[in-house]
């Protein structure tokens, strides 16, 4: 039937062309990983190639390790990006709940507000949002991060989570009301657990951009204790921009977080992208 | 829906349902972004926020100094967003084309590959290239020299007429998996039947992806250009991460984000102005605002009629 499309040379070529693109993709991490594990001598006579006997070296790990504070860091990017998912899941599905099971007057027109924001960057307000923080007092914490990227994921994860909910049965729903469960119980009991890949989906989206921003930490957080791991390993890569091995350490460690959390996702994730569920 | 109360009632579970998310949302994005617009009219004199009228736009685009470099990022900012459209959408479109060849084996593990770059953080991925593409390490060269074209390479990054490009290049690298999977989403959603209906009329191959596939999966690369259009057009971490707020060399890499950045931010001596800042912000908003519409009511429309 394919016999056209599927000659064994066409095949080869698809295959090479993905295996090099492949290489392009992944060179530069390699060159990277492989490197922070050598002496500085090795890095700049054979960069290319692996650490061995002779050349491996963990200097750069402990000059790192001795001068970032990188487990705060790791641990603030931890709280941010955890809180803000709870909180974009919990409010996104409340308000995704109302706009697709009840009728009232004004949902349409409170579906396209909530839905302004997928289109419009968060960032076009960083002054106003500065201003706010400091005259509330919460600059240089915490929550100043929460709040913003808190709402930054709601407009698309109310539209995402909507679409998904109005294919819950009514019957299931009007079953619970017939034995009494209030409409919070129905939310929370019944619809929840019905909705739970799409807001899988939701949060593998957020999660990534919220982890490795590096506006908001460096506006709203560029304090010490409020460090993000973004914003902690630029601040640190400048400083140490002459000592190649820390250098090369830093940024090898920034990227092993990323890389655990893709992988426990990545089928979640292209899963989520593949769905269309971002059409 | 049926609920128990009248219709003249309120339903307090709408409201508590809609109130977090509505709240929230309105607080930390809806307001201050129409308060960002709205500070764009007043300046501080004499430590006291006054209403200059347009006197913040007339200053961006009537002094030279601060409309010469507006300008600059601008147009930096339109290469930028030119080279993404030219290099990524088409790298993007021609991997998902071979993504979604039949029966192709190890799918999965290139997808997966190809989209390691696109989780990276900007810190990441501007140093990483940093080092690469430095003289001092000499990687690029050597590489360059292996394959006969050593005369090819120059210090790109720190090079004017270079600079943006390369870091534009960067970009499209790291975001590349984005178009790829949208596109490959859109490619395995096309009915097999269409196909073998070509095929019967002899539309195989390369002629089968330029006369079906492609007009099909039009509106993706619809949806794919507005992302693309509004992430270049609120860029800001790359250039930060590799060249710095100053988006040297000289300023050729300055984009509306950056020059955003160091107005209202400030750097080095320069002190941060919010309302010049506020004003640079509105200009960004109107841009992107034109760019979503143009989208939405010119392409859009007319990508509807492919639908099936």
């Amino acid at each position: 039937m394919h016999t056209a499309r599927d000659t064994l040379s066409t095949r080869l070529g698809t295959h090479g062309v993905l295996i090099l693109y492949v290489i392009i993709a992944l060179f530069p991490v390699f060159v990277i990983v492989t490197n922070s594990f050598k002496t500085r001598r090795a890095i700049f006579r054979e960069p290319l190639a692996l650490p061995d006997g002779e050349s491996f070296s963990l200097i750069g790990y402990e000059t790192v390790l001795k001068q970032g504070d990188f487990f705060l860091y790791f641990q603030n990017s931890m709280i941010v990006t955890v809180a803000s998912l709870f909180f974009i899941l919990l409010f996104g599905a409340m308000a995704a709940f109302a706009l697709a099971e009840y009728r009232f007057k004004g949902n349409t027109l409170m579906g396209l507000y909530l839905a302004l924001g997928i289109m419009i960057p968060i960032r076009i307000g960083t002054v106003a949002i500065l201003e706010m923080m400091v005259s509330t007092g919460l600059v240089n914490t915490l929550w100043a991060l929460i709040l913003v990227y808190t709402a930054q994921g709601l407009p698309l994860a109310v539209f995402i989570l909507s679409e998904f909910m109005k294919g819950v049965s009514d019957d299931l729903k009007n079953a619970g009301r017939i034995d009494g469960l209030s409409e919070y119980k129905i939310f929370f009991r019944l619809v929840l657990p019905l909705v739970r890949p799409a807001m899988a989906t939701v949060a593998v989206f957020n999660m990534i951009p919220i982890w490795n921003d590096l506006w908001f930490p460096l506006i709203l957080a560029p304090a010490e204790e409020t460090k993000t791991l973004t914003l902690g390993s630029q601040v640190f890569i400048g400083q140490f921009v002459t000592d190649w091995n820390a250098v090369l350490s830093a940024l090898s460690l920034a990227i092993l977080p990323v890389m655990v959390l893709y992988v426990i996702f990545s089928r979640q994730l292209i899963r989520g992208i593949t769905s269309g569920a971002v059409k | 829906m049926a609920t128990p109360t009248g219709p003249s009632k309120i339903k307090w579970h709408v409201v508590v349902f809609l109130a977090p998310a509505v709240l929230v949302y309105t607080a930390v994005m809806i307001y201050p972004l129409f308060n960002t617009l709205r500070l764009s009219f007043f300046d501080t004199v004499d430590q006291q926020r006054v209403f200059v009228g347009l006197e913040n736009f007339r200053t961006l685009f009537g002094n030279t100094i601060w409309s010469d470099q507006f300008w600059n990022a601008l147009g930096n900012n339109f290469w930028f967003f030119l080279v993404h459209m030219l290099v990524q959408n088409p790298i993007g479109v021609a991997l998902a084309a071979l993504l979604s060849s039949p029966r192709l084996r190890f799918a999965a593990l290139y997808r997966t590959a190809i989209f390691v770059p696109t989780i990276l953080s900007f810190v990441i991925v501007g140093f990483a290239w940093k080092l690469i593409l430095s003289p001092i390490w000499g990687i690029a060269p050597e590489m360059l020299d292996a394959i006969g074209l050593k005369f090819l390479y120059a210090p790109w990054l720190g090079k004017e007429e270079y600079a943006l490009t390369t870091l534009a290049l960067v970009s499209v690298w790291q975001f590349v998996g984005i178009p790829m999977m949208l596109i490959y989403a859109a490619l395995l959603s096309i009915p097999e039947e269409i196909l073998e209906a070509g095929e019967c009329d002899g539309i195989t191959g390369m002629s089968a992806f330029w006369k079906i596939k492609l007009p099909l999966i039009l509106p993706s690369i619809g949806i794919i250009s507005i992302l693309t259009f509004v992430g270049n057009f609120n860029a800001f971490d790359l250039i930060y991460a590799a060249q710095g707020a100053l988006a040297g060399p000289d300023f050729s890499t300055d984009i509306l984000g950056t020059f955003l950045y160091r107005t209202f931010f400030g750097f080095q001596l320069q002190l941060g102005d919010p309302h010049m800042g506020s004003a640079i912000a509105s200009a960004m908003f109107v841009i992107i605002l034109i760019g979503v519409c143009l989208y939405l009511f010119g392409i859009q429309r007319r990508l509807r009629h492919y639908q099936y």
